[in-house]
């Protein structure tokens, strides 16, 4: 399998709140550390990529952000005009005003629309080569499918005109497997696995897009190896921590009750995972993220994540 | 029956209540939960009108198979949950394209209006698989079983949208949608054949670019549309009237995560703002209190300071049946591991002061262990958020 950074575009989503922005910003801060040119997009554009790398907010023009690392986020209608200027060369500017309201209006009815505008600008820089990779922060779990399929679709409803032509070389850099794949993020907890396993399934029968890679975020770390954990049962046991209370001056019992905590939640979540390796296909890389502790935002987060995807890849 | 600061005394005055907020903060979970323990504790039909839920949830509830029908869930379900309940909870769960197949049924003018929309390309793409049509077709399926009044209380679960409040908005852009100008424009040249298409430089633009069969579909599509409009405003404004009514209600449900609490911040303040009734707010996944306990954060500051130190107690690891270096690991483990999850509970907490604009009704439930799949767990999380 093509190692996950070797790719030409990546396309990153997950249910939300699994940290998607997060380990998009990350992936795209590695592959620059690494002296990758990288493109970074975000798609439903909130903002919170420019946190990542606390810097002042995304526009749909590049922007150099650290060194070979730019970002940009998605502005349909802008990303419609660029298109329209240099995909289908129409020369009237002018026309260009009464033409985007059109688009709007018929994007807001016709399925695909929107989202072709999106993908297309996307392999747009692939094809011309502008970056050595494209992260996109894409839309999430719920939406992926069709902002994918987009070029199908669009296939299926415009029989003719300048976008049915447009549609063609899209799916060509869709469905390079080498050149293209999508990552999903999920968290060690039920749902988030079925709902990544059942989007696995509908990527691979309504998309022409492979899948290269799971991140599982927020993984807690093993608290006691076995033995260790025998011990703790036993201090578990009130009468048995009695010396430590007293020599401390207080009830270790809050202390206790959390880590007991800690520990079954993990032993729940460590079945998920195992539930989830074992349904996805071995030849696809899972990487595991750390839970972080401590704030998970700005830069020093991009870091930390960034580093453990780092160690995960085996870099 | 409960105060009217909490769930119950909300839900028990109100005959909709409408669950929304950020995905993954369990508000499928929270509407069945509430919806259960109204079943469960009060006489009278309740309904929970959800989306999208979990394959386990939906076999739960009854819901297996696909269809729009509302199904009574189980008393078996009940049982097993050693509970009889006092009322009867029904489930359904949201087919879009069924329900737009009725909605054209209901409003179409004559069986070859209604086949002709039902066969346009354009229509299916729309009711099948386009996102935001869930977001009306929702509003307008509570309209459709509220008007029923079948149910004492119907409890929704709003689908998962880009914009968290589109749905609220979705039947006034629907009627917006089918009266705007740009339609009109549209559809003109299909509507008389009597102007020349060629020779106006929008549609040379539009048919280069989209070309001339899918325009017409396009057009085809809302002539058809437009006989059925009058019906259709009609219907939308009624459909947000229900949506502002006092008899409905708003939950907003989160998590005391970054992402969520913002959206949560945003819809409070959007549902204030348009004078929508939000009743209550639902926190998911809080971690206990005891984390809190600013004592037992210093006791495991020095617990993990002095943990080789306390090892060497004497007798102490023995009586564990251990050694000292193993014991102070021990220590170090659980030093560190509350220290770490105290500075979580202190950052939720500091998202909870946060949230300043608040209902009169805010409940919490701890993360759960599993995620739930059956009424008793439905009801284990009722308890704890009911008041």
């Amino acid at each position: 399998m093509v190692d996950l950074l070797d790719r030409r575009l990546l396309f990153v989503t997950g249910k939300g709140g699994v940290g998607k922005t997060t380990i998009s910003a990350a992936l795209a801060w590695l592959a620059a550390e690494r002296g990758k040119k990288t493109l970074v997009c975000e798609v439903d554009a909130k903002g919170d990529l420019a946190d990542f790398y606390e810097t002042a907010p995304t526009r749909f023009e590049e922007r150099e952000v650290a060194p070979r690392l730019w970002a940009m986020s998605m502005d349909t209608e802008a990303s419609l005009k660029q298109y329209l200027s240099l995909q289908l060369k129409i020369p009237l500017v002018a026309r260009i005003g009464p033409l985007a309201q059109m688009f709007n209006f018929v994007a807001s009815a016709a399925p695909g629309v929107r989202e072709i505008v999106t993908i297309g600008k996307l392999c747009w820089e692939v094809r011309e080569r502008h970056y050595d990779l494209v992260v996109v922060d894409a839309s999430a779990a719920g939406h992926i499918v069709g902002q994918l399929a987009a070029p199908q679709a669009i296939n299926q409803l415009v029989q003719v005109g300048l976008v049915r032509q447009q549609t063609g070389w899209m799916l060509d850099i869709l469905g390079d497997a080498a050149t293209t794949g999508l990552v999903i993020v999920a968290t060690p907890a039920e749902m988030p696995v079925n709902e990544t396993l059942e989007l696995i399934d509908r990527v691979r029968d309504e998309t022409n897009v492979v899948l290269a890679g799971v991140v599982v975020n927020r993984v807690l770390p093993e608290l006691f190896g076995r033995a260790e954990e025998e011990v703790f049962e036993r201090l578990e046991r009130p009468e048995s921590r009695e010396p430590l209370e007293k020599r401390l001056g207080g009830s270790l019992a809050p202390l206790v009750e959390a880590a007991r905590l800690t520990v079954t939640t993990r032993r729940s979540r460590a079945e998920h995972l195992e539930h989830l390796r074992a349904e996805v296909d071995p030849a696809v890389p899972m990487l595991y993220m750390p839970y972080l502790f401590f704030r998970a935002t700005g830069l020093r987060a991009t870091h930390q994540i960034a580093d453990a995807l780092s160690a995960e890849l085996g870099y | 029956m409960g105060g009217p600061e909490t769930l119950e005394g909300l839900l028990t005055s109100k005959e909709i209540a409408i669950a929304c907020g950020s995905g993954g903060v369990g508000k499928t979970t929270t509407a069945a939960a509430m919806a259960a323990m109204a079943a469960v504790r009060h006489r009278g039909k309740v309904l929970v009108l959800t989306v999208d839920p979990a394959r386990r949830l939906a076999s739960a509830l009854g819901l297996g198979g696909f269809g729009n029908e509302e199904k009574k869930v189980d008393e078996e379900a009940f049982k097993a949950a050693g509970v009889k309940p006092r009322g009867e909870l029904w489930a359904a769960m949201l087919d879009t394209k069924q329900s737009w197949d009725d909605l054209v049924r209901r409003h179409a003018p004559d069986a070859t209006t209604r086949d002709r929309i039902l066969s346009n390309p354009l229509y299916q793409n729309i009711s099948g698989k386009f996102v935001q049509s869930h977001d009306y077709i929702a509003m307008e399926r509570l309209y459709e079983i509220h008007t029923s009044g079948d149910y004492d209380l119907i409890v929704v679960d709003t689908p998962p949208t880009r914009n968290a409040l589109d749905f609220i908005e979705a039947p006034r852009r629907m009627a917006d949608f089918f009266s705007s100008r740009l339609l009109r424009l549209l559809i003109a040249p299909y509507r008389s054949r009597m102007v020349n298409l060629a020779s106006r430089p929008f549609y040379q633009v539009a048919d280069r670019v989209l070309g001339s069969q899918f325009l017409e579909d396009i057009a085809e599509f809302f002539i058809l549309f437009q006989t059925m409009y009058a019906g259709f405003v009609e219907r939308a404004t009624a459909v947000e009237r229900l949506l502002r009514d006092k008899r409905t209600t708003f939950v907003v449900v989160s998590t005391l995560e970054p992402a969520p609490v913002s959206e949560a911040e945003f819809f409070i303040q959007v549902l204030t703002a348009k004078r929508f009734n939000l009743g209550a707010l639902v926190l998911n996944k809080v971690l206990p209190g005891y984390l809190l306990d600013e004592e037992a954060d210093e006791l495991a500051a020095r617990l993990g300071d002095e943990a080789a130190e306390l090892a060497r107690i004497e007798g102490l690891a023995s009586a564990l049946d251990t050694d000292e270096e193993q014991l102070t690991r021990v220590l170090r483990e659980v030093a560190a591991n509350f220290r770490n999850f105290a500075t979580v509970a202190r950052r939720e907490a500091g998202m909870r002061r946060d949230l300043q604009v608040r209902p009169q009704v805010v409940a919490t439930a701890p993360e759960l262990e599993d995620d739930i799949h059956d009424v008793s767990g439905l009801l284990g999380l009722g308890e704890l958020i009911w008041g």
